[in-house]
């Protein structure tokens, strides 16, 4: 029984959490190994993208339910993820057409498109702002729950239980049900093949008649769709906040590093491991430890490896730790 | 002639690397073009793949001239090359390089693949693991059949033996003789001159950017100056 409730414990703190979080990372850290894969460079305005796909979303939102529609219990939201992201691979092309293009024409390093990039972050930021204003915005309606911490102890009768969000098991499933799609996009179409291939040495994808503009474009939209799911998904499951997503960039890009940068499935497996070593590390166990140890040896203080404060320092110590240990990342991505 | 590339001149930038050299191959005939390193063997055929602009001179591809033409049109228009380095994907597999070989030849695809196969068997085997796991010879197979797969008239290969374990060679240059039966022209830049030779029937000896010698393979074996300044002896 205390096993049990030491699980639950960390199931509600730790383990749902940390899947949730874990899965918005993932697919934002799939756009940007997706770029840095396809496009050479790594893409700084990727979590203002993000940003800017879950503005478009909550503005059609607001819209939609002042025509009084809504998605019964599950978040409005949804209905409007697909024009959402009709407008992010637009703007993406719109800053591909005036920003990149040029770059690309002129052959330039990848550290100057890293440099343009910030750039693009800073305008999209200004934009952002512009429009929707720098304020937090909750648009998450239909049901908060799945099911409660007092449903579930009241149907196992444990002291301990936990809760299942509704933004929750919709952050983890479309993760799972996204990656797929893309994994057999890439792995089984011919339009996926040539994207890979183009990646993997694009004079010789040239050679074989692969378009060079087509392969730009596609990877933009997918990149673009990514980054409005990640949005509006981290938007539901927590608050919008127009000034997060400048900090989100960091376990983000460590999130890709970790996994092996320019590997789809390294993005997926560094965007947990980033995710679930945050809260491993900052989680205080003093409870959970109470049940496990007998009663005399019950710790006193909080039993927390590091105070919540330094959450972000967690991705950057795994970041530092992989790059010097395995500069490749856990899968073999391109080395940086 | 099916290929002719006539009075190429021509560099990167200001330096001249190719001075009037002339190139040629007629279907079904292989040839060699062998010389000390830096003598433009490379540099010649990139030129006549439109991969470097010249300054003077023709290429006469099929009886049109196709001087103006970009890399890519040369491949439409009936050529394939195969680079020196990086001439396949490596973390793709056998098959998906096969694939992309044809990605714009899709209705011969199935049949194309299998006649690869038939020419290396070996890749048939190993059709569905990754092509950066492969040994060098494998890869070069790799590589020629990529190639093959947007069914070229001309074939041209950039040492295609480079990297290759000295077993291998003989057998690589087997199948490149019976890619030249099925009536594929070839023209290839080699390192083992000697051997590049016996199977040639035509040989251009370049020196710096000029043609020194050009006859049939044979001749070129035989003749004491080629043999003494190029083959060792």
């Amino acid at each position: 029984m205390d096993f049990l409730n030491a699980l639950a414990l960390i199931t509600n703190y730790i383990l749902l959490p940390g899947f949730t979080y874990g899965s918005q990372l993932a697919l934002g850290a799939l756009g940007v190994t997706l770029i840095y894969a396809v496009l050479r460079f790594s893409n700084f305005a990727h979590g203002e993208l993000m940003s800017f796909g879950a503005m478009i979303c909550i503005l059609f939102t607001w819209l939609g339910q002042s025509y009084g529609i809504n998605f019964g219990v599950l978040p409005t939201a949804l209905i409007f993820l697909p024009i959402a992201i009709g407008f992010t691979a637009l703007y993406c092309f719109f800053i591909e057409k005036f920003v990149f293009a040029y770059y690309r024409r002129k052959k330039s390093d990848p550290i100057i498109f890293l440099i343009a990039s910030i750039g693009v972050m800073f305008f999209t930021a200004g934009l952002i702002r512009f429009i929707i204003g720098p304020s937090d915005q909750n648009f998450n309606d239909g049901v908060r729950f799945i099911f409660n911490v007092r449903e579930f102890k009241a149907f196992t009768g444990l002291d301990e239980g936990f809760g299942l969000k509704t933004s929750q098991a919709i952050t983890i499933l479309t993760t799972i049900i996204l990656c797929s799609i893309l994994f057999v996009f890439l792995n089984k179409t011919r339009t996926g093949k040539s994207m890979r291939a183009f990646s993997d040495n694009e004079d010789l994808a040239l050679l074989s008649g692969i378009d060079p503009n087509k392969v730009v474009l596609l990877t933009w939209v997918i990149a673009g769709g990514l980054a409005t799911f990640a949005g509006v998904l981290y938007g539901l499951d927590k608050i919008y906040k127009p000034f997060i997503f400048l900090q989100m960039l960091l376990p983000i890009f460590s999130a890709a590093i970790v996994g092996g940068v320019g590997n789809p499935i390294g993005a997926v497996v560094g965007g947990y491991v980033i995710a679930l070593s945050e809260l491993f590390v900052t989680f205080a166990y003093r409870k959970v430890l109470a049940y496990l140890l007998p009663e005399s040896m019950e710790p006193s203080g909080m039993m927390q490896f590091l105070s919540t404060d330094y959450k972000f320092a967690v991705s950057f110590i795994i970041l530092v730790i992989v790059l010097i240990v395995r500069p490749t990342g856990i899968f073999r991505g391109k080395t940086i | 002639m099916f290929l002719s590339a006539e009075n190429m001149l021509g560099g990167y930038g200001e330096t001249t690397i190719l001075n009037d050299c002339s190139l040629s191959v007629k279907k079904g005939e292989i040839a060699v073009i062998v010389g000390p390193n830096g003598a433009g063997k490379s540099t010649a055929m990139k030129a006549i793949f439109g991969m470097l602009d010249l300054r003077a001179g023709n290429i006469i591809f099929d009886g049109k001239d196709i001087s103006d033409l970009k890399p890519q049109e040369r491949v439409k228009s009936g050529m394939g090359f195969v680079p020196q380095t990086h001439n396949v994907f490596t973390s793709m597999t056998v098959m998906e390089n096969l694939e992309i070989g044809g990605f714009t030849n899709q209705e011969n695809l199935s049949k194309n693949i299998s006649e690869v196969f038939k020419l290396f068997p070996v890749l048939e085997e190993k059709q569905k693991q990754l092509v950066g796991e492969l040994s060098g010879g494998q890869r070069q197979q790799v590589a020629v059949g990529r190639a093959l797969m947007t069914n070229p008239k001309l074939l041209m290969l950039d040492e295609p033996t480079a990297g290759v374990s000295p077993l291998v060679v003989k057998e690589l240059f087997e199948k490149i003789i019976s890619i030249a039966r099925t009536g594929i022209a070839i023209l290839m830049v080699e390192q083992n001159a000697r051997q590049a030779l016996e199977i040639a029937d035509n040989g251009f000896v370049l020196v710096q950017g000029e043609n020194k010698y050009t006859d049939k393979g044979s001749k070129l074996l035989s003749n004491k100056e080629v043999r003494k300044a190029f083959l060792g002896g």
